[in-house]
């Protein structure tokens, strides 16, 4: 195993330097760094792979000269879910980049952008394997400013500047409340190490643990996107360059997650009162809902695809929510199941969110914009991409039998079982949560038609859209990988479950393998075969089975008729895009039922004709949803600091003269303390 | 094995034998008591085998979304109907997946019918997709709460050990009130899934009107005809949910032949009474306004979750 982790070391800072080091052109720049990038996930999903199947979990480490850092790794099966799928996705991106960065070509320098990458990879890599407070502390924090520069691209527009100082200082904000948590968790053991966390030589007191349990989740919930700390995630998801997106969307949020579950169930034991699990499940709950809601207004692909992320960290944190209400009340094998399907769901989305940003960067490649109203068409255009932008779209709508349906599934059924929790408000919070997710399944199902209707289908909205080509080979091919990967996790979740058992079974003290699954593997069954049971793969021969009847009836009652092919009705006049249904107009009815939460404000003037007030001139429309956290969460505090800024310029005369007082005042009284 | 495949290919038969049935028979229902004399129940039957025969006409707009839908919607929907208990109480399909496998196998195909809808670039189809999703949006929340409610009393949300336990009189509450609101609520959302008035109006083709027929207006001939066959199978499956879940007896509990044949009887009875129902309650109301129909679903979704209080204080 050190093999393979030096492998993957050597192939990031490899990929790291290079590039850097010679100067050679944007082409050779690119392979270099992806290149090395690739062979470095390739290691890095073996890595994972052998460390979830290790008996022992794998630990090395190397004593720096600072005190109380000790660059320590361990690799247990945890960290090495994670690391494999951060490594599938850094695969995927790495070749996906091949083709996508000649975009950048003279825009961006290759060298910075490719060093970065691996820089981004490699660091996200060891925030899930690092097993020292402090080291964490490091690397996490050199995933956040790697990202950031990413994030920063395309620093000449000032709309990626803005989005580039929101994302910096919210993760800041959020890193503050890790390292206070880190430092009650010091003060506890003496010492940095995780091992310490874990068992420390004074346990922490019940106030200490609830502090400890509320900064994890307000620091980790910032860098996951929870509500209401996921404003930052829409502005800064869609304007890094697109492989950026499906990394930090697919799985930067995601080690927020590990981190989550590290504290909760590893550092803290598994031990918490009821509240804890309830206040992750509120928060998932709404998250999902709201992530969704805000997606739906969204006709930004990019930004779109970054609120459906807040859903599913929703979506992740009700399974995971669940899983801890059961551990309170001593149901572990529901709250193995809980995690279990919580973790599934990561993974799930992991895959898919990259799948579906990597398409989006394709459509933006291939068109070079956003705004999905100048799309349409563009599936004859772009077949394959269309196809696996379709089965990322299915996946993520959580429709049978793809993969993230089943773990929709897992997380319903943990939900369903709460039926065995000994309170009445728990017992009733807990289908409503459900009643909540089947809400936030059929919107994301709604959001998804939109993305892919008026994207891929129909006629051309825009000039973009007609001239738009199939994009490289290196583009489809990753694309076509992750919708494979996308397939298979729905259809063998006998491989799957199995992989997250070993990494619940340690938190949850038993294994349910064999609760989950029945039939050999072919069916889940949790927790009882009389309870529910789902087969993903019955059910995807038992659709192909009826597709084939219904062409065979169709044959057998009508024959080989022939069709006819013929231009669309459009009511006497040609058909022309202008007619079609718009992205807005499509969830407008959406927009009116659920008004209270979007407050849309809508503004039409219209100049009119000095002749007739029968004849408009002209139109303008304009539509705005309330950023409801925004303005009333965000705006005051940046309001509150701006003012005290402000006030302290008083004191800023600008004569060196008055500085050199300031410090001498300062001296005297800090002598007076002194003293 | 033999047994299970003779049980599924059974099941096949008659969910697409019985579903243009419900439609003919809603359809003469509605015109008796609109005091006309109706065309026959089996008109359904004739249109579908017409249709069939018809030569398809396909918008030059459209891709491959649009020919490959058809089939998705009839598989995905059947498929749903296999999954629910129809005469015999434990359907040899019912390792493949519970009830929420049934309520996502119907969302997979109004996902591909929404994109449809779009595909051949008409504002109708466009208008179709966006009110179907909206409708859709309102009734899977009250849909799942119901199931749920009726999931805590048996202990199980397998369709099959739901109905079997009932038909066995098992686990059957003594005060029926969740069941009554369950009932109610999902009662509700099959006539709202399921496109009848007062949600939407099968026999409407105006613009202001139409949500389902909107979606699919661009279909003909084969394509057409797996659609409405689909349409249809939907209606069987709802109607076949409510009535087995609710009153499963007559159900053949046991493979032996006498009792599928009394179980077969006994489906198509109950089948037909709850599509007279439809027809008679399509005759007393008129279409809500779109708008309207939230407050409907509303109503349905606070049913289901009273069902679901009223099962904890009971038991409490």
């Amino acid at each position: 195993m050190l093999n393979l982790f030096l492998l993957l070391f050597a192939g990031y800072i490899a990929g790291l330097l290079l590039p850097l080091c010679c100067p050679a052109k944007p082409r050779i720049q690119n392979i270099l760094a992806h290149g090395s990038a690739g062979l470095a996930s390739g290691a890095g999903i073996l890595l994972g792979v052998t460390g979830l199947f290790a008996p022992e979990p794998w630990t090395a480490s190397v004593q720096s000269t600072l005190p109380f850092l000790t660059f320590a790794i361990r690799l247990d099966p945890l960290a090495a879910l994670f690391v494999l799928t951060i490594s599938l996705v850094g695969l995927a991106a790495s070749i996906y980049a091949l083709g996508y960065v000649t975009e950048f070509y003279g825009r961006a320098s290759i060298a910075v952008l490719g060093s970065l990458f691996n820089g981004f990879l490699l660091s996200m890599t060891l925030v899930v394997i690092a097993d020292n407070g402090f080291f964490f502390l490091i690397v996490w924090e050199l995933m956040s400013l790697l990202s950031y520069f990413l994030v920063v691209t395309e620093h000449g527009k000032a709309e990626v500047r803005y989005a580039g100082l929101f994302y910096l200082i919210m993760t800041h904000v959020g890193t503050a409340f890790i390292i206070l948590a880190f430092l009650i968790f010091f003060q506890g053991g003496g010492s940095f190490s995780f091992e310490a966390f874990r068992h420390p030589e004074q346990p922490l007191s019940e106030g200490m643990r609830t502090l400890v349990f509320l900064m994890v989740l307000i620091g980790f919930g910032t860098k996951a996107g929870i509500v209401p700390l996921h404003v930052w995630l829409p502005y800064a998801h869609p304007a890094a360059p697109s492989h950026i997106s499906a990394l930090m969307s697919g799985v930067m949020i995601k080690t927020a997650i590990y981190a989550l579950v590290r504290v909760y169930f590893d550092f803290l034991g598994g031990q918490f009162p009821w509240w804890w699990g309830f206040v992750v499940l509120v928060i998932g709950a709404v998250s999902a809902l709201l992530g969704v809601m805000y997606a739906l207004m969204e006709h930004d692909l990019k930004s779109l695809l970054a609120y459906h992320s807040v859903e599913n960290i929703g979506i992740i944190l009700l399974g995971i929510g669940a899983g801890m209400i059961f551990q309170t009340f001593g149901l572990t094998e529901f709250a193995a199941l809980g995690l279990l399907a919580g973790l599934y769901h990561t993974i799930n989305h992991a895959m898919f969110k990259a799948l579906l940003f990597l398409g989006a960067g394709s459509l933006l490649y291939a068109t070079h914009t956003r705004n999905m109203e100048e799309y349409g068409g563009l599936l004859r255009r772009m077949p394959w991409t269309g196809v696996f932008f379709l089965i990322g779209a299915v996946s993520i709508s959580a429709l049978p039998p793809t993969n993230g349906f089943v773990s929709e599934w897992l997380v319903f059924q943990s939900l369903f079982l709460s039926f065995h929790l000994p309170t009445v408000l728990l017992k009733l919070m807990l289908p409503l949560a459900a009643a909540m997710l089947a809400l936030t399944s059929v919107l994301a199902l709604t959001c998804f038609a939109k993305a892919f209707g008026i994207s891929f289908l129909a006629l051309p909205r825009s000039s973009h859209a007609r001239q738009a080509e199939e994009v490289p080979i290196t583009m489809r091919i990753a694309m076509g990988m992750l919708a494979v990967v996308c397939v298979l996790l729905g259809l063998a979740p006998m491989v799957v479950v199995p992989m997250l058992d070993r990494v619940v079974a340690p938190f949850a003290g038993l294994s349910i393998e064999g609760k989950v699954l029945a039939l050999d593997g072919w069916a889940l069954a949790p927790v009882n075969v009389e309870f529910s049971s789902l087969s993903p793969m019955a059910l995807a021969l038992l659709l192909i089975a009826l597709s084939a009847l219904g062409l065979l009836l169709a044959v057998a009652f009508g024959g080989l008729v022939k069709q006819r092919y013929y231009k669309t009705w459009g009511c006497g006049i040609n058909l022309t895009a202008r007619m079609e249904y718009t992205a807005t107009g499509f969830v407008q009815p959406i927009k009116r039922v659920f008004g209270a939460i979007y407050q849309p404000t809508v503004k039409l003037e219209t100049e009119l004709l000095k002749e007739s007030r029968y004849f408009a001139k002209r139109r303008h429309f304009e539509f705005h949803i309330e950023p409801v956290f925004q303005k009333y969460l965000y705006d005051p505090v940046v309001a509150f600091f701006i003012g005290m800024a402000e006030r302290l310029r008083v004191i800023q005369g600008g004569s060196l003269h008055l500085y050199l007082a300031y410090i001498f005042v300062t001296l005297i009284v800090l002598l007076l303390f002194a003293v | 094995m033999l047994q299970a495949i003779f049980l599924v290919v059974a099941q096949t038969i008659v969910l697409l034998a019985v579903s243009p049935f419900i439609v003919g028979l809603i359809k003469k229902v509605k015109a008796r008591l609109q005091l006309r004399r109706g065309a026959s129940v089996f008109q359904p039957y004739a249109d579908l085998a017409k249709l069939f025969r018809k030569e398809p006409v396909v918008s030059t707009t459209t891709s491959w979304i649009f020919t490959a839908t058809p089939y998705i919607v009839f598989a995905s929907t059947l498929a749903a109907g296999l999954l629910v208990p129809i005469f015999v109480s434990r359907t040899p399909l019912n390792f493949a997946g519970n009830i929420i496998a049934v309520v996502y196998l119907l969302a997979l195909g109004t996902f591909f019918l929404m994109l449809a809808g779009l595909d051949a670039g008409s504002a109708f189809g466009g208008m179709g997709s966006s009110r179907e999703a909206i409708v859709a949006s309102l009734t899977e929340p009250a849909m799942i709460l119901s199931i749920f409610a009726i999931a805590l009393t048996k202990g199980s949300t397998n369709l099959s050990t739901i109905v079997h336990k009932t038909a066995l009189l098992e686990g059957i509450v003594t005060d029926p009130s969740p069941y009554l609101m369950a009932l109610a609520a999902l009662f509700i959302v099959a006539i709202a899934e399921t496109g009848r008035v007062p949600v939407d109006n099968p026999a409407t083709h105006l613009e202001l009107t139409m949500i389902h027929e909107a979606m699919v207006l661009e279909y003909s001939g084969r394509y057409l005809a797996l659609i409405e066959w689909a349409a249809g199978l939907k209606l069987a499956v709802f109607l076949s949910l409510i009535a087995n879940i609710f009153a499963p007896w007559g159900i053949a509990t046991t493979l032996a032949p006498a009792a599928m044949g009394i179980g077969l009887v006994a489906y198509l009875l109950k089948i037909a009474g709850l599509a007279m129902l439809i027809g008679v309650i399509e005759c007393m109301f008129a279409k809500l306004r779109l708008f309207r129909v939230t407050d409907l679903l509303g109503v349905a979704f606070i049913l289901a979750l009273l069902g679901l209080l009223f099962f904890y204080i009971l038991r409490s």
